[in-house]
């Protein structure tokens, strides 16, 4: 026989190797300190860029090292001449491309890198995209590479289209993987812009001089041709594996990605109040706003609606009083947005107590905005699509909230009994999220109460009965002078509540709810209805204080209701009540 | 070492060096038997070898020639009391029949003249090829003259020689066209024969089959290299409808422009007799790939998205039997498939190139290959299979060289005469080799090739398969890589052909030379070699038979033969001495099972109790003779040496690096070296994240 086996205690090996690693650990610990006594002495030498070499070859991700080196290197550019540099950068390269098969995530190294990249005489890019292309073979989702591949392809320029193939090619191999696709979410707006307009001018011409008529930002948007060959690449994932996340969100940023864009979207004067009240198309910070009276500049201070919020937005600015009280004037107000260069402009009329100049919500259609509205008959042929798939696939969650995302952009009205049959499905077959379908029904149900309010042009906004979970959109109910929750799943009034600076009447009757911090400062609110709602202690109502003409308030079976000498305290608390029902 | 110096005992002799022989001789000098390994040939793995070009041609010259018998030598000399003997076969000449070869490019090498002899050269190739085609089937009708034939090799090569000049006269107008493509001669493929390694097998390693779990479990593994077969390829042909046919036309043409998808639509011009009946089935065929794992699928531009959803569903459904698949159990796959509604084209897939199913496969069996294909897939990359540089002959010698290593003697061109059996015991006690040596052993093992024809059972005539081989000039499906392997599956043209499977290589598997292909055919005899596969040559390929099919790769040489078929053999029913045990030769299947269960068995009859090719230690775990235990305790020493050395200059750190580097761009290139890749195999670790968990 040739050979046979060696056999040693395992307690010996175990020795071994403890003395093994004690004397790497002494060797490291040496040269650490020679390190750090160099650096100090200041020593910018080759041996020094040889210690920190075989230090940072077993721990790459030793940051002081980096540092140290580089400050090495930096000198090194200042006494040698190109070619010797450009010799000494190479090398470094080489040596990081050992410490990156070591640990390919190390941070220091990539860094390292990337700055040894930027400081080559002659850079070779090529050689870089290679490495970054081998580093991402053998894991494609090592963000480290991905970020240096970035910098190496704006600095050498590689064209648009080579990445687009890139990406291409990253997908064809893994197309779970998100980086790729990714990526090219950010390749194509440059390669296929939407419209042949240039660039620079991304907004569309408005076709009414004032206010601007489209809400939509389409300045990253993707031309038709292009986004239909993408619809059918994400599709071809999607199909193939309908629960692979990646490509559900690719093509939910096809669909949509348009942004609202900034704006005044109401302002609301009121005689009464002597205030006026501004709402925004997001929240905002109100320096930069002012205040036209008759064209006159108003000093005035602008207060949220809430003391939460920083951001809001609706702000509300008290006017000197006695300006705009007599009935009998007319008034012209215009609010002036500096940073956006907008204003909007409202005319209270003689006889009038108030008035307001807004964009309704159907005009704009707003609450399509989420998915941008390409030509009808594509989002109508993706429904088609998808459909097709939740045949085949009727549990899959992902095709399940995309066909209620395409029949939102579609037809918010006209689908609202398929969507809610969906979003049944959805909290049935994704429990652990359940909440979340509520939430976003919610968020759905309340955006077609609104238009339906908005197409009958009321002040009344009704939504009982619909499960409602949470409340949002609450900027667009500012003029809302009668709200009714009753018989939802409510569980607080929330502090966005505060923004309904018209209601009057709150049923909201049959909730859960335990918390009133948004009924707070509502000048003309008289009613509120809590009958079956979860309100257990005085200091739960103390925000009701807040607002002075409430009148009647109905505490009916409330835990709050059953406290002692709850009535007294009560009238004490919010002495305007003068119908309390307990 | 020569024959008078063998030992006169062992505990195992064999004879042959096939695959389950070599195994066996592995698995018993792992555990310390004494092994004595012996070939007649003069090369190793028997029917299993790979062959040089040159070498092949050899082969190919040997089996044209009688067998010349020898006369019985009397060795009752070396008989002792109660003793027998039993003579063994010479020759195992009966394995291999049918024999043909054809070579359809000139002969000589033209280029060095003058360039413009490129079209020239082209053209004598087809005129050459012309003339010689109908010369070898005419020859085919009468098995005598085509052996002549090949046997004056030399003539014959004089004769091609002259009707060069013919076919350049004959051509000259009609070359002018097509000259595009630069045709290798034969004397390249002489000149390079050494690039060659000819498989005289086609099969592949699944990626969890036995062989390659083998391999790991013995170490064998780290004597040999791999490359994934890259592409599952399958045939298909077009409906018996003339407007279908032109729809599908239409529809395969646009594939070709609008993608990158390249498929070969084939025009038949010339319909040989024996396989028009075919021909109205199959007007249109085209080469396609199979989607088969998670990528594929979402790539495929052959499949509709309802289709991929169908395709991925099945996929996923097959993994864990149901009660829906328990129910078609005993049924019909093709039924089972059917019932599943999933539309002809992944029908067809799934059956054929999948399943690799025939008629009579039941949905059991189609069910569980299906599985096992699943379970390959993403193990070393998105195809099931594997493929080991240098071809498939590697194999048998890996197991040969492990056997070697732990002390097995190996012979060629040394056979057995004859074996000395005891009487009463029935037992094998020696054997008689070819110098006339006894040697004593306690178990023999053979080939079947080598037991004579009286010692067989005969109850069921022997099968056999038919092989082509082929050199061509480029892939059967051009991709952006030319370095591809791929595996095609093609379903019977017509009821009662049987299913072809065909492996196409690249040169970078190291078993053709650059600027060819080398494509093995493989089915179930029904005729001779050339009679079952050749129709498929003519239709996929193009050769002076269907010389205008442009698209198609040309051939430049081909080997027709018939090999048996080792599954058909019952090597268990031999008349022979109980510690006789009889390996059959190789069979027709994809994967190495057969061979691999046939050596267990064998081993597990002689030695239940030891472990199976238990794993090789690492070298650097082995202390050799004549070393003591001081030695490792100097190379520690060498190695803190090195240390310190490293640690002062940082110089040859850097060379080391860069080394380093080299090295794994070497092995991307070339094979990938087995390994268990659960535990860290980092070079498939993104594969198998990928794949793995969609299939599962």
């Amino acid at each position: 026989m040739h050979g046979r086996v060696k056999v040693k205690s395992t307690a010996q090996q175990e020795e071994e190797k403890r003395k093994e690693r004690e004397k790497k650990l002494k060797i490291y610990v040496a040269a650490r300190d020679a390190c750090f006594s160099k650096r100090k002495e200041g020593v910018w030498d080759d041996g020094a860029l040889q210690i920190t070499q075989q230090l940072l070859s077993s721990n790459p991700d030793f940051g002081t090292l980096w540092n140290y080196r580089r400050e090495i290197l930096m000198h090194l550019e200042t006494v040698k001449d190109e070619d010797e540099v450009q010799k000494i950068y190479e090398a470094e390269l080489s040596f990081l491309e050992s410490c990156l098969k070591v640990n390919p995530k190390s941070y220091g190294s990539w860094h390292h890198r990337g700055w040894v990249s930027t400081r080559l005489p002659r850079p070779d890019w090529a050689r870089e995209l290679g490495l970054c292309d081998r580093c991402l073979n053998l894991d494609d989702r090592n963000f480290h590479c991905w970020d240096y591949r970035r910098m190496v392809v704006k600095k050498s320029g590689v064209p648009v289209d080579r990445e687009l193939a890139f990406t291409d090619r990253l997908i064809g191999s893994n197309f779970s993987n998100y980086s790729s696709w990714h990526y090219r979410s950010t390749l194509l707006p440059l390669l296929h812009p939407e419209s042949p307009e240039p660039l620079p001018s991304p907004r569309r011409p408005p076709p009414r001089s004032s206010p601007p008529a489209s809400p939509q930002n389409h300045s990253h948007r993707v031309c038709e041709a292009q986004l239909l060959k993408e619809y059918e690449l994400v599709q071809n994932a999607f199909f193939t594996d309908p629960n692979d996340q990646s490509a559900w969100f690719y093509y939910r940023w096809l669909l949509g990605r348009a942004e609202r864009e900034e704006m005044i979207s109401c302002v609301l004067v009121s005689r009464e109040e002597e205030t006026v009240t501004v709402a925004f198309s997001r929240p905002v910070d109100p320096g930069g706003l002012m205040l036209l009276l008759d064209g006159q500049p108003q000093t005035v201070e602008w207060r949220s609606v809430h003391p939460r919020f920083k951001h809001s937005p609706v702000w509300i600015c008290d006017l000197p009083p006695g300006t705009i009280s007599d009935v009998t004037n007319e008034h012209n107000l215009t609010v002036h947005w500096m940073e956006r260069h907008a204003h909007r402009d409202c005319a209270l009329y003689t006889g009038r107590t108030e008035s307001w100049c807004r964009d309704s919500a159907t005009d704009q259609e707003l609450f399509r905005s989420e998915l941008s509205v390409e030509k009808t008959s594509v989002l109508q042929s993706e429904l088609q699509s998808c459909k097709q798939l939740q045949e085949l696939e009727p549990l899959n969650k992902w095709c399940l909230l995309t066909i209620i995302l395409l029949m939102r952009a579609l037809d918010p009205l006209g689908y609202e009994k398929e969507t809610l049959a969906h979003f049944q499905t959805l909290r049935e077959v994704d429990l652990m999220r359940s909440a979340y379908y509520s939430d976003l029904c919610s968020k759905f149900m309340i955006e077609n109460t609104v238009l339906k309010m908005e197409y009958a042009e009321v002040r009344v906004f009704s939504i009982s009965d619909k499960k409602l979970t949470t409340l949002c959109h609450l900027d667009q109910l500012l003029l809302v002078t009668h709200m009714n929750l009753s018989s939802n799943q409510l569980q607080r009034l929330p502090p966005q509540f505060s923004m309904l600076q018209c209601l009057e009447v709150l049923e909201a009757e049959n909730n859960s709810i335990e918390d009133l911090e948004g009924v707070f400062h509502l000048p003309r609110l008289e009613e509120v209805l809590l009958k079956n709602n979860k309100i257990s202690t005085l200091a739960d109502l103390r925000p009701l204080a807040s607002c002075p003409k409430l009148k009647r308030l109905d505490l009916r079976g409330n835990p709050v209701s059953g406290l002692e000498e709850v009535e007294a305290a009560l009238t004490e608390l919010l002495p305007s009540v003068v119908d309390l029902l307990l | 070492m020569a024959a008078e110096d063998l030992p006169s005992e062992f505990d195992v002799v064999i004879l042959g060096t096939g695959l389950a022989e070599s195994v066996v001789a592995a698995a018993f000098s792992r555990v310390g038997q004494r092994v004595l390994h012996i070939d007649r040939r003069s090369y190793y793995a028997a029917n299993w070898a790979s062959f040089t070009f040159n070498s092949l041609l050899t082969w190919i010259q040997q089996h044209h020639e009688e067998p010349q018998p020898e006369e019985l030598q009397d060795w009752s000399s070396l008989l002792e009391e109660g003793e027998e003997l039993i003579y063994l076969s010479n020759s195992d000449s009966a394995s291999i029949r049918n024999v043909q070869v054809f070579c359809f490019t000139s002969e000589e090498d033209e280029e060095e003249g003058a360039p413009s002899t490129k079209e020239d050269d082209r053209g004598a190739a087809d005129g050459d090829a012309v003339k010689e085609t109908p010369e070898s089937q005419s020859a085919d009708a009468k098995d005598k003259a085509k052996k002549q034939k090949a046997e004056e090799e030399e003539e014959e090569e004089e004769e091609e020689q002259a009707s060069q000049t013919k076919g350049e006269e004959l051509s000259a107008a009609q070359s002018q066209s097509e000259a595009t493509r630069k045709k290798i001669s034969y004397a390249q493929l002489v000149k390079e024969g050494r690039r060659f390694n000819i498989d005289l097998v086609s099969k592949l390693l699944y990626s969890r089959g036995s062989l390659v779990d083998l391999l790991i479990k013995s170490n064998v593994s780290r004597y040999a290299e791999f490359k994934n077969v890259t592409r599952i390829l399958t045939y298909r042909h077009g409906n018996v409808q003339q407007v279908c046919t032109i729809s599908l036309y239409t529809c395969l043409f646009t594939f070709e422009v609008t993608f990158y998808l390249f498929v070969c639509v084939c025009v038949c011009v010339y319909i040989p007799p024996f396989i028009s009946l075919c021909m109205y089935i199959s007007p249109h065929l085209s080469v396609s790939q199979v989607p088969c794992s998670r990528a594929d699928v979402f790539a495929s531009r052959q499949l509709s998205v309802v289709e991929k959803r169908k395709l991925m569903r099945f996929l996923t459904s097959c993994v864990e039997e149901t009660d829906e698949q328990r129910a078609y159990k005993a049924r019909p796959y093709l039924e089972f498939l059917y019932d599943q509604r999933l539309g002809e084209n992944l029908q067809h897939f799934l059956f054929h190139s999948i399943a690799m199913a025939t008629e009579d496969t039941t949905t059991e069996e189609g069910l569980a290959s299906t599985r096992h294909f699943l379970r390959c897939l993403g193990r070393y990359g998105n195809t099931p299979f594997l493929f080991p540089v240098y071809g498939l002959g590697e194999i048998p010698q890996c197991f040969c060289r492990m056997c070697a290593v732990f002390g097995g003697i190996y012979c060629l061109r040394h056979s057995v005469n004859c074996l000395l059996v005891e009487k009463d015991t029935n037992r094998c006690k020696a054997v008689i080799d070819s110098r006339g040596q006894r040697i004593s052993c306690r178990h023999f093992v053979v080939e079947d090739g080598f037991v004579a024809v009286d010692r067989k059972k005969r109850a069921t005539p022997p099968r056999f398969l038919s092989r082509a081989v082929l050199i061509t000039d480029s892939s059967i499906l051009p991709s952006s890589s030319d370095q591809q392997v791929s595996m095609v599956t093609v379903p019977p043209v017509a009821a009662g052909c049987p299913t072809v499977r065909m492996v196409e290589l690249c040169p970078s598997t190291m078993t053709c030379m650059a600027g060819t292909h080398l494509v093995h055919l493989t089915c179930q005899s029904v005729g001779s070699a050339f009679e079952d596969l050749s129709p498929l040559v003519t239709t996929m390929f193009r050769t002076t038979e269907s010389p205008d099919r442009e698209t198609s790769p040309s051939v430049l040489w081909c080997l027709y033969f018939n090999m048996a078929d080792g599954s058909g053999l019952d090597v268990k029913g031999h008349d022979l001495p109980s510690n006789v045990f009889v390996c059959s030769g190789p069979d027709g299947g994809l994967s190495h099972e057969h061979a691999v269960r046939q050596a267990e068995w064998i081993f597990k009859q002689i030695l239940p109790e030891e472990d199976f090719c238990p794993p090789a230690p690492n070298p650097e775990d082995i202390i050799y003779n004549g070393e003591n235990a001081s030695s490792t305790g100097e190379e520690e020493e060498e190695e803190e040496e090195e240390q310190n050395k490293q640690g002062e200059g940082g110089e040859e750190w850097k060379e080391e690096g860069k080394e380093e580097g080299e090295g794994v761009e070497e092995g991307e290139e070339g094979g990938d070296v087995l390994e268990e890749p659960s535990d860290g195999g980092v070079m498939f670790s993104s594969t198998n994240l990928t794949t793995t968990p969609a299939m599962h």
